[in-house]
């Protein structure tokens, strides 16, 4: 029984992976705290169901376009909100993103409504035998697609020159600035990238959880978590930290009391911060 | 123009009660109570520059304090509010020692306390000796008379109260302010390495900063469990709770005396104008007002993005 | 459509006519009630199934002779302002407030209302404290925990030999909020002295903000529970037997002691078939009470595609009790409903339990809980007999036969 909730925590943590992949990347370039995050990707959630709903699309095919339109509402919101901030004391931006993260939030509950919204697809209920282990077919497919998109980010970092760009502007702004880097449009594709990938996740939550406005919060403590046990800037370290949290909430839900999954978390933050504040992968700069 | 500004406005929160109504009263009630707790927050984060967004930790461990000797023990508030302040300075020390031997700074400091806030709000659930997230009630008399001992009485000695305990707390930090403790205060926020090197003893000094501002949020924290008699985890160390300290100091004027008394003074009635106009356009949509809300707080930060008071002192001669 | 028409307008009728009395008085200026809710923030979906009740009250009081002024109030889930809403709809004229359904909540307006000499009606809100702190304004038509606990126990013994189910081990799941607390706390007091014919093994308490329920379902299969015992919110409900249809988890019963969750339109419409046989014991409506038959069409021609629950009844009596004590009184006056509300005794109501009356704490202890079995997606009222609408049907077929 511990191995299956193992496997099922390394699944549901691979999707928390790409879901705080978006709030690393944004923080390791701009060194903005995304306090919106959770929010944000509620509302992926509930364009999923939408798509689900009036088009028919199975979130696993409506994740890419709505990925794309969180590209563009990023790059456009970082262009026309956030980017005076960037330089502004991290409070200010704090306020900033509480305030985005309240309009969110009631947004969705003036246009969707308290009922949760649930998405239904015909294999919601499958799951995959293998000898005594049981493997639940949507977490799979889920987690499947979270760790092609986190790889396909990584390579775009990796390989790229936009990638290259954004990582140089990261490491040195004023180097790249130097060298002719345009700092504000790097700035806001990053934050552009960062919106797409709590986008994609979004919806590949929506597959495993209805989607109800006060779930925001939840998800950026969450994602919080995550980025600083894998360490805050770091991409690799999002993935680890997912995949980390999720084992190990489903261990100690096991060994523990369920109700204290979350205490378990927190207190490995705590101690995170306090014996390797730069994460597990991160770089100690 | 700043003293006469002052007494002014202390004249007329004295008069408050005389010339409204009990629903007015309650609104300047929430009013004082933001600004109390937003000026103790601000000897942190305004005075030296350590972002805390766990103070419903000190809220919380106040009111369960007071509130448990005060069941149990017999002991009432006025004596309980010493005991209750100690324990979240303690707490507040063991969090700043920790950060500071640690080297938790920044962002990572700032998240260290959600981490304990949420902590402790975690563990007051599973406390079942407190009530857990069963809640913890305190009796309730007839709120006639006036007990300030057992602080038992009617709305209006609530409000003198608050409003008491909001005036000292701005008195004691002007004086805070100008003292060499402030100073060093300034000098920690400014520049750290800096102070340092002028002999300034950082650890002590942050931990005086920490343990001064997480004392005197949980006499808040005090305050609060004898106004609203029940308390539940969830309400009092939850993050929204924090999130809700913060905005008046922030809005108001960082680090600013003025600050978080204006900040409260704007945000509160905001809320109560919002939900008058939305009701007066016939928006009867549910969230139309947390909407409308955030919109504002945008707008504010957008336009004044060193808050209220900051924008108010360059116009005044 | 002709038909409809005239059977309600006969049910109208005959229910009127119990309230004939009140039909001289209504010319008289309508009571004016505020109705305090969280129609925003977490609690945003119980809060606004509760306004459905209110929303259809007005039409329905109208009908029997009882003019009521409705204002509705949004405590946003937050205390401070539960508190300063109170203080205004009082401000604006209201003389009696109905609410707020979290209990914290309703603690910080019963003060408002013990200061203010202004009754309260509590439609939902369990912490027994609240009826133990000596207010002289506040009415609870809702019980208590622990009520709701030894009748939800007892109906599961009744259930068991009704169907002749055997079980011998329970898994016992519980949301670890407020109300679920208060729950396990009083099922682990009253269970020893109800002689259940099972034992209660796994106790799982988890967390109603945690995003999935494997490990709780995994712990609870895992310890060979034949039954499962559940203390829901909302959606956690949902996804709990989402979990149990994907873990292969098959208890010959699923049964919630009186919990929300399990009833409710997102709970049929996510889960369809495998939402069916679940069982809930709690206070519900008399489907054969006439006012329940005229609040049901009102309900059914407001609101089409809700689900006519429990939040919707108990804010639709806890209005009734205030337009009725306003009746008796002959007065809008606070201080005549006051006088009047100690004195309530409404038989004509729409939950089923004996006459609506209050105790010396303000409590009413005339409710008695029913066994509703979800049949088709849709909830029925399978015991007790002089309630039911079918008889109940256990154990549960399997989730792959279904």
């Amino acid at each position: 029984m511990i191995l299956d909730q193992v496997v099922t925590g390394l699944l549901t943590g691979l999707i928390y992976g790409l879901l705080a992949l978006g709030l690393s990347v944004i923080f390791g370039v701009m060194r903005i705290v995304n306090f919106a995050h959770g929010e944000m990707s509620v509302v992926a959630m509930y364009a999923a169901w939408a798509a689900a709903r009036y088009l028919g699309l199975d979130p696993l095919l409506s994740l890419i376009p709505i990925a794309a339109i969180f590209f563009g509402a990023g790059y456009l919101l970082q262009r026309g909100l956030i980017q005076p901030f960037v330089s502004r004391p991290d409070y200010m931006q704090f306020i900033l993103l509480i305030s985005v993260a309240l309009i969110l939030t009631n947004g969705a509950l003036l246009v969707f409504g308290p009922e949760a919204r649930g998405i239904q697809v015909d294999y919601a209920f499958d799951s995959y035998e293998i000898g005594t282990f049981l493997i639940d077919k949507v977490r799979l497919l889920a987690a499947g697609a979270a760790l092609t998109l986190t790889g396909l980010l990584l390579a775009f970092f990796r390989f790229t020159l936009t990638g290259k760009a954004i990582r140089a502007a990261a490491d040195n702004r004023t180097g790249a600035q130097v060298i002719g880097l345009d700092i504000g449009k790097l700035y806001a594709v990053t934050f552009g990238i960062g919106t797409a990938s709590l986008g994609a996740a979004g919806v590949l939550m929506a597959l495993l959880n209805d989607a109800i406005p006060r779930l925001g919060p939840e998800l950026t403590l969450l994602s919080f978590v995550i980025v600083i046990v894998g360490g805050l800037g770091s991409m690799t370290g999002a993935l680890a930290g997912g995949v980390l949290i999720g084992v190990s909430e489903a261990l100690a839900g096991t060994l523990l009391q369920p109700s204290l999954k979350s205490m378990f978390s927190f207190a490995l933050l705590v101690l995170i911060l306090l014996l390797r504040p730069q994460g597990l992968l991160g770089e100690r700069s | 123009m700043k003293r006469t500004a002052l007494f002014v406005l202390i004249g007329l929160f004295l008069l408050a009660p005389l010339a409204s109504g009990p629903y007015l009263l309650s609104l300047l009630t929430t009013l004082l109570t933001f600004a109390y707790l937003g000026q103790a927050w601000n000897i942190m984060m305004g005075f030296a520059g350590q972002l805390s967004l766990g103070h419903a930790l000190y809220v919380g461990l106040g009111a369960y304090v007071s509130a448990a000797l005060s069941l149990f023990w017999g002991i009432p508030p006025i004596l309980g509010v010493f005991p209750a302040m100690a324990a979240a300075a303690l707490v507040g020390s063991a969090i700043g020692f920790l950060s500071f031997r640690f080297a938790v700074k920044g962002v990572h400091f700032t998240l260290l306390t959600i981490a304990f806030a949420e902590i402790a709000r975690l563990t007051f659930q599973h406390l079942s000796a407190l009530g857990g997230t069963g809640g913890l009630f305190l009796p309730v008399e007839a709120r006639t008379g006036v007990d300030l001992i057992h602080l038992r009485g009617d709305p209006r000695m609530f409000y003198y109260v608050i409003l008491a305990m909001a005036a000292a707390l701005f008195l004691a930090c002007r004086a805070l302010m100008a003292s060499p403790l402030g100073y060093r205060w300034q000098a920690l926020r400014e520049d750290p390495a800096a102070a340092e090197s002028l002999g300034v003893n950082l650890l002590r000094v942050k931990l005086a900063a920490i343990a001064l501002s997480a004392a005197l949020t949980a006499a808040g924290g005090v305050f609060t469990a004898f106004f609203y008699n029940a308390l539940f985890p969830d309400q009092w160390f939850g993050l929204g709770y924090s999130i809700e300290i913060i905005l008046a100091p922030i809005i108001g004027g960082l680090g600013t005396l003025f600050g978080p008394i204006l900040g409260a003074i704007l945000l509160t009635p905001l809320g109560e104008a919002i939900t008058a106009v939305t009701d007066g356009l016939g928006w009867q949509s549910a969230g139309i007002k947390p909407f409308c809300y955030g919109v504002c707080l945008l707008l504010i930060v957008k336009f004044l993005p060193d808050g209220i008071w900051p924008a108010i002192r360059k116009r005044l001669p | 459509m002709g038909p409809k028409i005239s059977r309600r307008q006969m049910v109208a009728g005959a229910t009127a006519a119990v309230f004939a009395p009140a039909l001289r008085l209504s010319a008289a200026a309508p009571l004016k009630v505020g109705l305090l809710l969280p129609l925003s923030g977490a609690l945003a979906r119980e809060g606004q199934s509760c306004k459905r009740g209110a929303d259809v009250s007005t039409g329905v009081l109208a009908q029997l002779g009882l003019p009521i002024e409705l204002t509705v109030a949004d405590t946003e889930t937050n205390i401070d302002t539960a508190r300063t809403r109170a203080e205004k709809l009082i401000a604006d004229g209201a003389q009696v407030l109905v609410g707020a359904f979290d209990s914290a909540h309703t603690m910080a307006v019963a003060q408002v209302c013990e200061q203010r000499g202004v009754p309260l009606i509590i439609n939902i809100a369990a912490a027994p404290n609240i009826t133990e702190q000596g207010f002289r304004t506040v009415f609870r038509n809702f019980p208590t925990a622990g009520r709701l606990t030894t009748d939800g126990l007892s109906l599961i013994k009744d259930l068991l030999s009704v169907t002749g189910l055997k079980v011998e081990k329970a898994a016992f799941l519980h949301n670890n909020d407020t109300f679920g607390q208060a729950m396990a706390g009083a099922i682990g007091k009253l269970a020893p002295g109800l002689e259940l014919p099972f034992a209660i093994g796994e106790t799982i308490a988890y967390d109603g903000a945690a995003r999935d329920y494997a490990v709780e379902i995994g712990r609870a299969k895992a310890s060979g529970a034949d039954l499962v015992l559940m203390i829901s919110h909302g959606e956690d409900a949902i996804k709990l037997i989402r979990e149990m249809v994907k873990q292969r988890f098959e208890p010959k019963a699923i049964i919630s002691p009186g919990s929300p969750g399990m009833y409710e339109a997102q709970f049929y419409k996510t889960l369809g078939k495998f939402g069916d046989y679940a069982i809930t014991n709690l206070p519900w409506i008399n489907p054969r009470a006439p006012l329940s038959k005229t609040l049901l069409a009102a309900f059914g021609k407001q609101f089409p595609d809700a689900l006519f629950e429990m939040n919707v009844g108990f804010t639709f009596e806890a209005i009734l009790i205030a337009a009725d004590a306003a009746r008796r009184a002959g007065s809008t006056a606070s201080k005549g409903l006051l006088e009047a509300l100690p004195m309530t005794n409404l038989s004509e109501h729409v939950m089923i339990g004996g006459p609506i009356a209050f105790d010396g704490k303000g409590q009413n202890n005339n409710i008695h809980s029913a066994a509703i079995q979800n049949r088709d997606s849709r909830p029925v009222v399978v015991l007790p007999n002089e309630n039911a609408e079918m008889t109940p049907v256990l154990p549960m077929p399997g989730w792959q036969k279904r």
